[in-house]
């Protein structure tokens, strides 16, 4: 009963959300201040019927509702109740009504915090999200029902993915999906903004938070997904350039190129075409990362030729959303305008040289993510892309981009002096050079590359706190600025140290065996066997030492999941600020002994410590005042 | 104009960086049959896939040797280091790593997909080829 009242909800909220896609956009076009009127109680109510659609699906979960054929495909009795809530996003299906409902949850605020926008923006904004989430609805109903009955109801659930079944995990795609979805609104706010063709400070400024809010979580997304990477799959890696990586990272890319560009649409009122098209792209390329991960595409092109309707479904989506968007670009952009001019050494230069940068890396994700798979549609053979090649590009794409962060919040608008500039920035560039030279040292090798990325991020946070001590009583957003780019500095560190640092052994172990690694002695006690609520399990006990004085014991674990039948590697990790200890178990020798992986790796929390910190800055920056006071009168008249 | 000019540049020399390292950096899968037919290039990295045959697997402390098939055709491969936790034999499997002089294909990288009842899509493939190759054979 219950699964089928959420079926009926979210087919209500498919109707809603159809009358919100036409009414509003309608009524602004007609100046029908009826029809406008429509567009907040409609999505309000929409987001509510997802939200109780989503609640029969997890009580369907929680409730061990085996006759669910999604629920008896991603969860099982034995599974613990936290996971079991979990397993509601655990799939395709259900990843579909996360999204949907994180969209409820974006045009909600947009609905509540938009109270100081004109009418007409208000409706097309919300009108156009009303699209969006009808081509979702729509898709879910029609291709990938996740309250499909099965009858006979299964015995008991097919279990949740073992890998699935961690914290990070639970909380990784919320977040990743309130980043793609939150791009949604940037996205509304340029079609509503082509639609309209009037295209001006306010709408950047109205555009800003939310496009830095959906930013943020996108982070802390992707910086989630690569720690539950780092600990769950039991080999230390914690990026991959795996193509689900990538499809997250695209639209963090060209996110973060939305950002930078709506500050010059907004301080200078430049750039605007440039980042309404932005705007666009970043939202598409939320849509192929939903697609690319959940619709097994990745796993084989051919996946569609299961369910060609769900091929079809997207394509079509795609052709409407983004296809129309750009067709709308294109006849429209004329009206909205370049934007001011500015001298080359001006703020807005070193602005655009970072998009140029950023829009170039995203561009060089994008060939190496999805050139393998157009290859392998059309059948001209089987290949795939190597790291090497995203390491290659992104290091001469970022090392401008990186030194330009210290110089370009510095720089004046419109026209900056470049000695003046050098005058400001001097202690930064020698201390930067300074410790570029020496910091290598002290940790036993020095590097030309680990000397150079260091230096930068030494002259990001110089050149930050510059800033700071410039504007000391700047606005929230400045401080959030100067978070985010201190963040990015403390990331690079956290990269290139451990990239030249880190070392590791694979050894066969007995037990009383011991392995010198990085100055720790790590001793193999024992194996011994546990059980846990789903898996059982191979324990090691491993006592680690440093000049003889006991540092931790580590119990790494070789899992096996009983009902997929599955092993699982379970690595040990002492965490610190300064170097994790991973430890890890691989195969059992006939004489007792283990193979064993240790692992130092110096810095590497660093990692996502900068991530946390850049998120952050994200937070602060859209928390400013300015984006919460209604405009003043006189933006208001240019408004209107 | 010398500003565009400067930017053309710049384009120009990021887009010949990305497509050379691009071009450097494909990595082409092929079967054991088309390793076996010489079709394999010698010293670049390229993936091989299939089934390892059961029974082949040979530990020798962290190195271990294995035989990959695609049913017509057979190749040794030799590893150092801790196997994923889905390989297993008789099951699918691909492999990233070169051929050596003495034939033995020396892997860098074994991915086992993380799914009981699931090949990696390139392992199936190599499957798939052998079978058709071997039925071809019989109708001639």
């Amino acid at each position: 009963m219950i699964p089928e009242l959420g079926q009926f909800a979210l087919a209500l909220a498919l109707a809603v959300a159809v009358v919100q896609a036409v009414l509003p956009i309608a009524g602004a076009a007609k100046g029908n201040a009826a029809w406008m009127a429509v567009a907040r109680p409609a999505a309000q109510a929409q987001a509510l019927l997802v939200a109780f659609a989503f609640g029969c699906l997890t009580y369907a979960f929680v409730a061990n509702d085996f006759s669910v054929a999604y629920v008896a495909a991603h969860s099982n009795s034995a599974l613990p109740l936290h996971y079991r809530i979990a397993g509601v996003w655990g799939g395709h299906e259900g990843s579909l009504l996360l999204w949907a409902l994180m969209l409820g949850v974006w045009m909600t605020a947009a609905s509540v915090f938009s109270s100081h926008l004109p009418d007409e923006m208000t409706a097309r904004v919300l009108g156009v999200m009303g699209v969006v989430s009808a081509g979702f609805l729509a898709f879910m109903l029609f291709t990938s029902n996740p309250f499909d009955r099965q009858f006979p109801p299964a015995m008991d659930g097919r279990d949740l993915n073992p890998l699935l079944q961690d914290p990070g995990m639970v909380l990784h795609p919320p977040m990743l999906y309130m980043g793609y979805v939150g791009f949604s609104v940037a996205y509304a706010f340029a079609v509503s903004a082509l639609l309209s063709g009037k295209l001006d400070a306010a709408w950047a400024r109205w555009s800003r938070p939310w496009t830095t809010v959906a930013w943020m979580f996108l982070t802390v997304g992707i910086a989630l997904g690569s720690g539950w990477a780092y600990y769950e799959l039991g080999w230390g890696g914690w990026w991959f350039w795996d193509p689900v990586e990538n499809a997250s990272f695209m639209p963090w890319l060209v996110g973060t190129t939305l950002i930078h560009s709506l500050a010059v649409t907004e301080k200078r009122g430049g750039f605007r075409s440039w980042t309404v098209l932005l705007a666009i792209v970043a939202f598409g390329l939320s849509l192929l990362g939903t697609f690319l991960v959940r619709s097994g595409v990745l796993t084989s092109v051919h996946a569609f030729a299961v369910d060609p309707r769900r091929g079809v479904f997207i394509l079509g989506i795609f052709t409407v959303l983004i296809g129309g968007a750009l067709v709308l670009y294109a006849w429209r952009t004329s009206r909205i305008g370049l934007g001011g001019d500015f001298a080359p050494v001006s703020r807005e230069s070193f602005l655009l040289a970072n998009n140029v940068l950023l829009a170039a890396a995203a561009g060089a994700v994008f060939l190496g993510t999805l050139y393998p798979l157009v290859i392998d549609a059309l059948g001209a053979g089987k290949l795939s892309v190597g790291p090497p090649y995203f390491e290659t590009v992104f290091v001469p794409l970022m090392a401008p981009a990186l030194f330009l962060m210290g110089v370009g919040p510095l720089a004046r608008w419109k026209h900056a002096s470049i000695p003046e500039l050098a005058v400001l920035l001097r202690w930064a560039l020698a201390v930067s050079l300074a410790v570029g030279l020496l910091l290598p040292l002290a940790f036993g090798r020095w590097h030309a590359l680990t000397g150079f990325a260091l230096a930068l991020a030494i002259w990001i946070v110089a050149a930050a706190l510059i800033s700071l001590k410039k504007r000391p009583r700047g606005s929230r957003a400045h401080l959030g600025m100067v978070v985010a780019h201190i963040g990015v500095a403390v990331f690079v560190v956290g990269v290139t140290l451990v990239k030249t640092y880190e070392s590791d052994k694979d050894l066969r172990m007995k037990p009383g065996d011991s392995v010198f690694l990085a100055g720790y002695v790590f001793r193999l006690d024992e194996v011994g066997n546990v059980k846990g609520p789903n898996y059982v399990a191979a324990r090691a006990r491993i006592s680690v030492t440093k000049s003889g004085e006991p540092v931790t014991v580590m119990y790494p674990e070789k899992r096996l999941y009983v009902v997929q039948n599955m092993p699982m590697t379970e690595a040990a990790i002492d965490p610190g600020p300064t170097r994790d200890l991973y430890v890890s178990l691989g195969d059992p020798f006939e004489d007792g002994a283990w193979l064993v992986k240790v692992q130092h790796k110096p810095f590497v929390d660093w990692i996502w410590g900068g991530c946390l910190i850049m998120a952050l800055g994200g937070l602060l920056a859209a928390s400013d005042r300015r984006y919460r006071v209604p405009l003043p009168l006189r933006a208001r008249a240019q408004v209107a | 104009m010398a500003w565009i000019a400067l930017g053309v540049v710049a384009l120009g020399v990021a887009t010949a960086l990305v497509l050379t390292a691009f071009n450097k950096n494909l990595v082409f899968f092929f079967t054991p049959s088309q390793v076996a037919a010489n079709e394999a290039p010698v010293g670049r990295t390229f993936r091989i896939g299939g089934m390892v045959v059961p029974g082949s697997v040979k530990r020798e402390g962290v190195e271990v040797r294995f035989v990959v098939t695609d049913t017509a055709k057979s190749m040794p491969v030799v590893y150092r280091g801790q196997l994923p936790d889905l390989f297993r034999e008789g099951k699918g499997v691909v492999a990233q790593g070169q051929l050596g002089a003495d034939g033995v294909f020396a892997a860098r990288e074994v991915l086992a997909k993380h799914d009981e009842n699931y090949m990696p899509p390139d392992a199936a493939h190599a499957l798939e080829q052998a079978k058709k190759a071997q039925k071809t054979i019989q109708a001639r």
